[in-house]
């Protein structure tokens, strides 16, 4: 990279970065425990702060400073504002719109580096640079688009379930071919300007269509996916800019992110290619109206005072929390009722599928959030054997990672995923809004079970009742 | 083409990449959605990139973009930390029998506890 500067500065400035790289390791590796994790963040702040006030060092000496300025301002502000204004419900999709940003940032700035170099070089662009630049376009316009898809899934601007028509395949493959044809152009420069912001567009538009049809149970899968694109779009935009602070915090998350997709799909037994390309898109699309189970299956419905009793006079308790909790923002009502039960003698645990909810880990943010404290939480391994000694297992808005036919039913589309096996309690209580599917439009023969009973309405509203009616029970 | 530069930060590409993979292998599922919200973070380093380009290398973008520019990266910086902040607040230990005997002691411990809480 030729900047205006040279000698002692450049050298500050790289030992700067350096410094940077050595931070987010380190931050990254305190992340590996609660009780370091904040240290840890504290580090990577640390880390990102050098490499500004390094970089800080070189607009100095540029007339357009102000321009620096204006734009870190503007977004520390936006940043910061909604960050801390948006309630921890909502933090899937504010992950994935800032991370979207990234990926948007890196896409303009490897076009305006390859345009640079274009003319530094009179067209003649070294190769490397060449793909890097073009490649780091393409992936970071597919994670910009992808994210702003996921985004407004999460956020239920639009519809969450799976959007599929017919040719799908083919329209993605064409467009990944043509962003395949522009990668290749631009680096053997062949009309390299054209064939730069074709395979941009269609990155961009691509990202949309990739993300159209994942449903809102396969979106932890995406959302770390996606992460991982940002991840490595900066990498390849520290190789545009020759830059190895830009390499290596690229490369940690790009690998991070990547390991972290692989733990989600081994999580639901699916590939990640499976996730991205397919097994609900063959699923019925329509469940619009109607019982999704079976006619002939008996529902029980109970009432909050049988459940309260059931609740009261059980040994043990496993609270299975999923996605309708989140929705309903029942976590801290769902901690006073184990506050409650406790009270009472109850053993309660929780039961923490690995994809509950819309991101890695999102149970366990949510439960944390209402002071539920993290070793009560129990993973999936190790709360499964736990289930048979179990008197009431109380399903929270959980559905489809509690669903037996992804055990015994071959033609299930989650045939194979693991589940929590909240039939094998003794009683079951399942918390539900509706009768409707989950978001693989599946019925779950668990709720046609004799051990288990439905409770109809919203999680948060029944679990209030809950408390106050457990509470109500004189010993 | 620059055959033993590009070679230089290939090594360091690929050596990240096992630090990375080495790193996040060890954190528990407890901590992955901070985790994932930190990693979120750090690839916001992208701001440095959007700051040299829209500022010190002659720009290209012109002022609206290169502002644009500027704006998403450092949107993904600061919201990136401030998220991932308030997410680990929450996992402060704090096991309720402890927070009972601080209360006693020192009043300013256990302020910061419930903050920590919200």
């Amino acid at each position: 990279m030729e900047t205006a500067i040279g000698g002692p500065t450049q050298l500050l400035i790289t030992t700067a970065y350096l410094l940077t790289g050595i931070c987010f390791i380190v931050g990254l590796r305190l992340m590996n425990s609660p009780a370091t994790a904040r240290q840890g963040n504290t580090v990577s702040i640390a880390g990102m702060t050098i490499a500004l006030v390094a970089t800080g060092f070189q607009l100095n000496f540029a007339a357009a400073w102000w321009i620096g300025l204006i734009g870190l301002g503007a977004g520390a502000a936006v940043g910061i504002y909604f960050a801390r204004a948006v309630k921890m419900t909502a933090m899937p999709q504010m992950v994935a719109i800032f991370n979207g940003c990234g990926g948007g940032a890196a896409a303009m700035v490897a076009s305006a580096e390859y345009l640079r170099q274009l003319d530094a070089t009179h067209g003649n662009v070294p190769i490397d640079l060449a793909i890097a630049s073009v490649l780091t376009a393409v992936i970071g316009a597919i994670s910009f688009t992808g994210s702003i898809i996921a985004f407004l899934k999460l956020q239920e601007l639009m519809t969450g379930r799976p959007i599929v028509y017919p040719g799908q395949q083919i329209v993605n493959a064409i467009l990944a071919l043509i962003a395949v044809a522009g990668i290749v152009a631009v680096s053997i420069g062949y009309q390299p300007v054209p064939a730069f912001f074709a395979s941009l567009v269609a990155a961009a538009i691509l990202g949309v269509l990739f993300v159209l049809p994942i449903g809102g149970a396969d979106m932890p899968v995406i959302i770390s996916l996606l992460n991982s694109f940002t991840g490595l779009a900066a990498a390849l935009t520290g190789f545009a800019l020759s830059n190895d602070v830009l390499i290596i915090a690229g490369a940690l998350v790009g690998a991070s992110g990547t390991l972290l997709t692989l733990m989600m799909g081994k999580a639901m037994n699916r590939s990640v290619a499976n996730v991205l390309f397919g097994a609900f898109g063959s699923a019925p699309a329509a469940g619009s109206g109607g019982s999704s189970v079976s006619a002939d299956a008996t529902i029980r419905e109970s009432s909050i005072d049988d459940v309260a009793h059931m609740l009261a006079e059980a040994r043990q308790v496993v609270i299975v929390p999923g996605y309708g909790m989140a929705v309903a923002q029942a976590q801290h009502a769902v901690r006073e009722l184990a506050d409650q039960l406790e009270a009472k003698g109850v053993e309660v645990k929780y039961a923490i599928h690995p994809v509950a909810g819309r991101m890695p880990g999102h149970m366990n943010v949510l439960l944390a959030e209402a002071n539920v404290p993290y070793p009560a939480l129990i993973d999936m391994e190790e709360i499964n054997p736990e289930f048979p000694k179990t008197d009431v297992a109380l399903v929270i808005g959980a559905n489809d990672v509690t669903n037996p036919d992804a055990r015994t039913n071959t033609s299930s589309p989650i045939y194979g995923m693991p589940i929590l096996d909240v039939d094998a309690a003794t009683k079951v209580v399942v918390m539900k809004r509706s009768m409707k599917p989950g978001f693989a439009g599946i019925d779950n023969p668990l709720y046609a079970l004799e051990n288990t009973s439905m409770l109809f309405g919203d999680a948060k509203a029944s679990v209030d009742k809950l408390v106050t009616a457990v509470k109500a029970i004189q010993e | 083409m620059n055959v033993a530069h590009l070679l230089s930060e290939l090594t360091v590409f690929v050596l990240a990449v096992f630090v990375g993979v080495e790193l996040i292998s060890k954190v528990p599922p407890t901590l992955h959605t901070p985790l994932m919200s930190a990693t979120n973070a750090i690839h916001g380093i992208v701001l440095v990139g959007a700051l040299l380009v829209a500022v010190v290398l002659e720009p290209r973008l012109g002022p609206v973009l290169s502002i644009i520019a500027v704006f998403l990266a450092s949107l993904n910086v600061f919201g990136g930390y401030v998220v991932t902040q308030r997410m680990l607040a929450m996992f402060k230990p704090r096991p309720a029998s402890a927070a009972v005997a601080v209360k006693k002691k020192d009043p300013l411990t256990i302020v910061l506890t419930e903050e920590g809480v919200q």
